[in-house]
């Protein structure tokens, strides 16, 4: 057993190529067998993978889920920001040029509300929570936003740490309810072609929650989505401090 | 060769990251502004330009299309090392602003494609999707 798991651990991203395929195989039985392919496997996967990471997250305290146990290290490379945007790039291998050119006009503009809503919503939340002034309600509606978004305008408006760890909390929470219900929401949402998946991308926000959700969704779907949601990040970070923030300013002074 | 497809998507990659730094730097953003979108429309204007002049054959083609039928898988391994134990620390001010915010983008986005042109094409479904079962 011990030569077993050092294999594993001097070989960690083979050891996550071997387990992640493992958990795939079951998610597809899962699906067949349990839900008649009702519940696409990959969402079974991607719900499996989140239990996994607070199964991860309690038992080493760290903030990497599973991948913070040595055996799983392997799955902290797989699962990186380097791999996950080296195999986004690869899926616009599959972009129809015309469908993106369309939908180019009306993905701009749901990158807009996508970045306004959460703020918004997360700002007035944190208002009527007692959180009054400024520069907590802009940290924590820029976390409404992406997690990443939060952090980086926390910072830049010098927000104390746990106002920035409750921002990249709710962004947190946003991503998995994003991954987790994407494919509940499907249908409601009318997510079925690319002009549809590039508004998604622009609105849901989150590389992290689009790119799973799509997945869980409609594999097809996915580089239109991430097309878009991938300038999520960069302009929030470009609005939050600026224009967001001073708007703020200027209602609750 | 198939390393040529790899390598190809990799370059595609490594500039469109560049040019996302260069441009947060640009406008002053302490963040990367759409570099993987940007190298996404790298990768699809090279495909488009070597296509053209024949200059993809199949095994360079299968050098990108491995890694995205790996998408999945890679954002299955992305999903087991989140932070769930904080998200779920974060308590009633992080829960309801993210509910909130998610309820609310999901009707815009209902609403938006409900009000959008129907159309019929199904061009885009016959994509290369290579690990469906």
């Amino acid at each position: 057993m011990e030569m077993i798991e050092h294999a594993i651990r001097e070989n960690s991203l083979v050891g996550a190529f071997a387990f992640v395929g493992l958990i795939m195989w079951i998610s597809v039985h899962l699906s067949r067998k349990l839900t008649f392919g009702r519940v696409h496997g990959s969402a079974i996967a991607i719900v499996i993978g989140l239990a996994l990471a607070y199964w991860g997250g309690i038992q080493t305290g760290g903030s990497k889920g599973l991948a913070d146990l040595k055996l799983f290290a392997g799955i902290g490379l797989m699962g990186g920001a380097m791999m996950r945007d080296f195999a986004i790039v690869a899926t616009a291998f599959e972009v129809q040029v015309d469908e993106a050119k369309k939908a180019g006009l009306v993905g701009v503009m749901a990158l807009l509300l996508g970045t306004i809503i959460p703020f918004i919503v997360g700002a007035s939340v944190a208002w009527s929570m007692g959180y009054t002034d400024a520069v907590a309600m802009t940290t924590i509606g820029a976390g409404a936003v992406t997690y990443i978004v939060g952090p980086v305008t926390g910072a830049a408006i010098g927000a104390s740490s746990d106002l920035m760890a409750l921002a990249i909390a709710t962004g947190l929470i946003k991503a998995i309810m994003v991954m987790v219900f994407t494919p509940v929401a499907a249908r409601f949402m009318g997510l079925d072609n690319p002009r549809s998946a590039m508004v998604f991308g622009g609105l849901a926000g989150t590389v992290s929650g689009v790119s799973a959700g799509l997945a869980a969704t409609d594999r097809r779907l996915v580089p239109y989505g991430a097309l878009v949601a991938t300038f999520h990040t960069g302009l929030g970070c470009l609005m939050g401090p600026s224009v967001l923030f001073l708007a703020t300013k200027a209602i609750v002074g | 060769m198939i390393i040529y497809g790899t390598a190809i998507l990799a370059a595609c990659h490594l500039l469109g990251v560049y040019i996302g730094d260069l441009l947060g730097a640009f406008i002053g953003v302490k963040a990367n502004v759409g570099g993987v979108g940007i190298a996404m429309m790298l990768l699809i204007s090279a495909r488009v330009y070597l296509h053209k002049r024949g200059l993809m054959p199949d095994t360079t083609e299968a050098g990108v299309g491995f890694w995205a039928a790996m998408y999945i898988p890679v954002v299955v391994a992305m999903a087991a090392q989140q932070n769930v134990v904080a998200a779920l620390k974060g308590g009633p001010v992080a829960l309801i602003s993210a509910i909130g915010a998610v309820l609310l983008c999901a009707c815009t986005i209902a609403l938006i494609n409900r009000t959008g042109p129907k159309r019929q094409d199904t061009a885009w479904q016959t994509g290369t999707v290579a690990e469906e079962s």
